[in-house]
This record gives C-alpha cells, structure tokens and sequence, in this order.
C-alpha cells in the first residue's frame, strides 16, 4: 500500500521532468495537444457520468475560444482577463439553456437534442458574424513578437506543456473533489430516479445545474488554452457538432466512470488521428472521423464502459460479473 | 416605402409557409422513428445528405430524370434507414437509450466523413433551375411551392397507411404501449425494421425536395439538422401534431428573421424563441400529459 501511495508523486514528477529531458518539439507538440482535450473530453465526462448527456460541449468550447481571442483582437483585452470573461460567458450560456431543461425535466433524449442544437447554434453564430470572426475561414489572435506573458502566447513549448499539465491536473482534481462530495451522490441518486431523488430531498435542478455549470466553465478554459496554444481556431476544430461528438467519442472509448478515462480516450483519438495523418497524408481527410464514427459504434456496442473502465473492472474483480 | 415593405413581409410569411412544409416533413420521419422505437437518430440530416448526393449522381452522372431519380432515392435512403436499424439500433435495445442516441452520433460521423471521402467537399447542384413565380410583385421559387406540395402529399400518405393499414395500424399500437403488442401476435422487430425504412423513405422525400433548392456538400446536414431537432423537441418528441405546427412556428421565425438580418440569425431567433418556449410550455406545444 504505502508503494502505491508515492505512484502518483513518481508520475508527477516525471511528467514535470519530461519537456526538460525529452526536446522533440513534434512529440511535445502531440503531448500538449493530448494534455489540452484530456481536459475537456474530462469536463465533459464530469456530467457525462452522471448521465447528462451534453451534446453543446462544443459550444461552450468555441465560446471559450473565440471570446478569447475576439477580446483580444478587437479590444486588446489580455487573455488573462480574457479568458474569466469568456468563462463567464460560457456559463451564463450554460445556465441561460440548462436551467429551463432542468427545471422542466427535459432529460435524455431531449436534453440530449437540445443541447445539440445549442452547439449547431454557436457555430451559426460564429459564422454569420463573418466580419468579426472570420466565418468558416477560422480566426488569428494577433501575435506579439516572441514570448509574452500579458498576451499568454510563448514560444517555447516547454512553457506550453507545463501550463496544460498544470490544467490538465486540476482537472483531475476537479474530478475527486466530485467524486467524493455529497453532490456526487445526489447526482447518482438523479440519474437513477429524479423524482426519488427530489423525495429524498436532493434539490435536483440545483444539483444539475451545478455540475452543469462546473463542467461548462472547464470545457471553455479548454477552448481558450487549445485558441492560446494553436493560435488558430476555426468554428470546425473548436465549435459545433463535431467537436461535440468528439469529446463524446473519446471519452466513450477511454471510460466514462474513471478518472483517467477521458485520457485514455484523448491519448488514442488523437494518436489514431496523427497516425492517419502521417500514413495517408492529404488523402486523410475525413479518414479518421470515418474510423473514428465506426469505433465509437462498435465500442457502444460491445464496451460501454470503456477500455480502462472495463480493464480497472476486470482487475478489481476478475471472478464477479460486472453489475 | 411602407408599402414596399409589407409586400416583402408577406413574401416573407409565404417563404416561410413554404419553407415550413419540408421542414415539417423531416420532423414527420424523426418523430415516427422516436414515437414508434424511442430512439432518436441524430444522423438524420445526414441520411437526407446522403439522399441529396443520390439525386445528383443519378441526374447528373447517370442522366437520369429528375422524376425517375426520386423514387430510386428514396427506395435508397429508405433501405439505408433499415440497415441502420438492423446493424446499430437492434443490438441496443437493451442497453441505455442514450447509448443508441450515441451510436447514431458516431454513425453521424461515418455518413458525413464517408461523404467527404467519396464525394469531395466540393459543393455540387442538380443544374435544374426552375423558373421563379412571381406575382403581385412578389418573387417565390418554383422549386419551394413544389417541395411544399409534395411534402404535404408525402404527410398525406404516411397518415393514409397509418390509419389505414395493418401495419399502420400495428405502428401506432406499438407506440401506445411497447410490450403489450408483442403479446397480441405483432412482430415488434419487423414493425420496427418497416418503421425505420418509412423514416428512411421520408428523409429521402425531403432530400429529393431540398436538393433542388440547395447545393449538397458533406456537411449539409449540419444546416438543417439542428433546426428538425428543436422542432420535434417544441412539438413534443414524437407527437406528430405538434411537430408539424413547430415546423411551420420556426419557418416563419427563420424566414421573418433572415428578411431583417442574415439567414444564420434566423436560426439564431429560433433557438431563443425554443428556450423561451421551454419555459412556457416545457411539455411541448400540444402538451397532453400533465
């Protein structure tokens, strides 16, 4: 046991040593880039779990991004007001669309539906303000010359990969501080039963809309940094229905109901996605959404939970069928 | 130039009367599925795409006439709802409901990426143009007042052989009460492979339709899906009235809005006029449970 208690300290630190021993900026670049949608396929499984299955991720994700940037463009707001505005932005969208759902019981399917709208809506948005935003020709921040702390853009990737890891682990954090709350029970009691839940006196839509909430909020943070990191974003790669289905995806294939699923599913996705790129070249586009919509069929399928949900199943306990 | 003004206006409620017929029919083949299954198919609009790039490669690479090319489109897209059924929604009718609602989505995926893969992204059209109406100074395209047309003579149809059918008839029942008609002798799994092809049958009607007002790419489903989603949400997920009276609610909202701004913020107004009707009516516009 007391080995098992210093794992978590060894991984840390050698995730901390690593950008400083190991300088392949390619391979930092994939490492950044996992670390960075880690964060948001674990904003969105934190109410995926729960069974609110938010089709508008998305959205929030593009309105993280393009508040951002559009702040800093147009108003020369730096990103590090930046981006709490465009967080505060993302969660009174949040609560703007959850709370009706929520306080008149649209669930599952519908809620499903609704939110999906919500993210073809975001992208509608951010195309017909063409004059702004760019339209479907994506958006620039505006660089400044090398490294800049006020204008959060840095040249070096080390500086990148330790800002995301950073994120990237209090996005796990943000996962066991709800994962040991009470609100991680009433939450499990509503996905079960809402009105059993609501007789127990759990306040259901105010539960809701917390976890909502939270889970909107880091999914823009993610936004904003992929916008800071790539300094470019176009409404494909941040808004919309793709980016939707895409957490999803992931996070289906990683496991939903474990900490490092998301992870998992972020670390395969976009290896699958580079491998794609690397073998096939220009002829691979649209090749790794076509794998990607077939494995998420199949996984569905055969392994709902996930591969690390049904590997850490399978090693707690290997005799027992899984309830 | 008041009068100027009204003229366009009324131009504009008719658009949106006629925008509103196709509408109503796409919401028609998504509630029937939800209504008869309680699955949703999030990749519906992308089977009406698949359906659009069926017309242009009969007309255009095959020659054939538009009216012979319709019927093999919706015999197509019609087959593909079935197969849909059979390969994901069968095996998951057990597991979760939301489960199903994220196969669809990865099947999403598949048709819109297969369509980049196979077709390009190019934007491609009939090269049909139809003639445009005009009268009293108004301007109406021939080609909407005839998706209006045939879309309500679709709707006529389907509420034919569901009134007056056997299986119309076993369809409804199923989607009163589930299990109960597999007792009173009905094959539930081919009720729902036929249910699955009429859905898929409508969504190839409104592709054969939209095909002829719109330029199909991979990722035209994506201007339209979301609209149909939100119509048979407002209406009440599979309440058949209700989907047709939103689907014409938001045409007009669409159609008023983009005559005082863009097209895109129409949309835009529809999904605020969706969240406020959320609070008043959260039921859905024909609400009956209480």
């Amino acid at each position: 046991m007391s080995v098992r208690q210093f794992v978590p300290w060894i991984v840390g630190a050698v995730l901390i040593a690593l950008p400083f021993v190991y300088r392949d900026p390619y391979h930092l670049h994939i490492i950044i880039l996992i670390l960075i949608w880690s964060f948001a396929y674990t904003s969105w499984s934190m109410m995926g779990r729960f069974g609110l299955v938010s089709l508008g991720h998305g959205g929030f994700m593009g309105v993280g991004a393009y508040v951002t940037a559009l702040l800093w463009n147009h108003l020369g707001v730096s990103p590090w007001f930046g981006i709490p505005i465009a967080l505060v932005c993302a969660g009174a969208l949040a609560l703007i669309v959850a709370y009706p759902c929520f306080r008149f019981r649209i669930t599952g399917h519908y809620f499903a539906l609704v939110t999906l709208a919500l993210s073809g809506i975001v992208l509608q948005v951010i195309t017909a303000t063409r004059d702004y935003t760019g339209g479907s020709l994506g958006y620039t921040p505006d660089r400044t010359k090398g490294s800049h702390l006020v204008a959060l853009q840095f040249d070096d990737k080390t500086t990148w990969y330790l800002i995301a890891l950073g994120v990237w682990v209090a996005g796990l954090l943000i996962w066991r501080w709800v994962d040991r709350s009470m609100d991680r029970y009433a939450l499990e009691a509503i996905s079960e039963d809402e009105d059993a839940a609501a007789a127990a006196g759990v306040n259901v839509t105010y539960e809701k809309l917390k976890i909502t909430v939270i889970s909107a909020l880091m999914t823009a943070l993610a936004g904003a940094l992929y916008c800071q990191y790539q300094m470019f974003i176009s409404p494909d790669t941040v808004s919309g229905i793709a980016v939707s289905l895409q957490m999803v995806f992931a996070v289906v294939v990683g496991g939903i109901y474990v900490a490092l699923g998301p992870t998992v599913g972020a670390i395969i996705t976009i290896l699958l996605a580079e491998g794609l790129r690397i073998g096939f070249g220009t002829k691979a586009v649209g090749w790794d959404n076509l794998v990607y919509g077939v494995l998420l069929v199949v996984f569905i399928i055969f392994l709902p939970k996930g591969i690390l949900g049904s590997l850490l199943a399978r090693l707690k306990s290997p005799g027992k069928p899984q309830p | 130039m008041m009068e100027i003004f009204d003229i366009y206006l009324l131009e504009a409620v008719i658009n949106g009367v006629l925008l509103g017929g196709v509408l109503a029919l796409l919401a028609l083949g998504l509630n029937l599925i939800f209504g008869v299954i309680d699955v949703t198919w999030i990749c519906y609009a992308e089977l009406v795409m698949i359906g659009m790039y069926g017309m242009y490669y009969l007309v255009q690479y095959y020659g054939l006439s538009y009216y012979l090319a319709a019927p093999l489109t919706i015999l197509l897209v019609a087959a593909m709802g079935a197969l849909l059924h059979w390969l994901v929604i069968a095996p998951l009718l057990g597991a979760a409901p939301i489960n199903q609602l994220l196969a669809t989505g990865g099947v999403l995926f598949v048709l819109q990426s297969f369509a980049t893969v196979a077709f390009g992204i190019d934007f491609r059209n009939l090269g049909i143009r139809l003639p445009v109406l005009q009268f009293a100074e108004m301007h109406f395209s021939y080609s909407r007042l005839l998706s209006f047309l045939a879309a309500l003579v679709g709707m006529v149809v389907i509420y034919l052989f569901m009134t007056r059918t056997y299986t119309g008839t076993a369809i409804r029942a199923i989607a009163q009460d589930r299990q109960i008609m597999a007792l009173m002798g009905v094959d539930t799994k081919k009720i729902y492979l036929v249910t699955s092809a009429l859905g898929g049958a409508l969504a190839g009607l409104a592709a054969c339709l939209l095909v002829l007002q719109y330029d199909v790419h991979p990722f035209v489903g994506l201007s339209f899906g979301p609209i149909t989603f939100l119509i048979c949400v407002l209406g009440g997920l599979g309440n058949f009235v209700g989907g047709f009276v939103a689907a014409f609610l938001f045409a007009e909202i669409i159609s008023l809005g983009g005559l005082f701004s863009d097209l895109e913020w129409g949309y835009v107004l529809a999904f605020a006029f969706f969240i406020v009707m959320m609070f008043v009516r959260p039921g859905g516009l024909l609400a009956r449970r209480s």
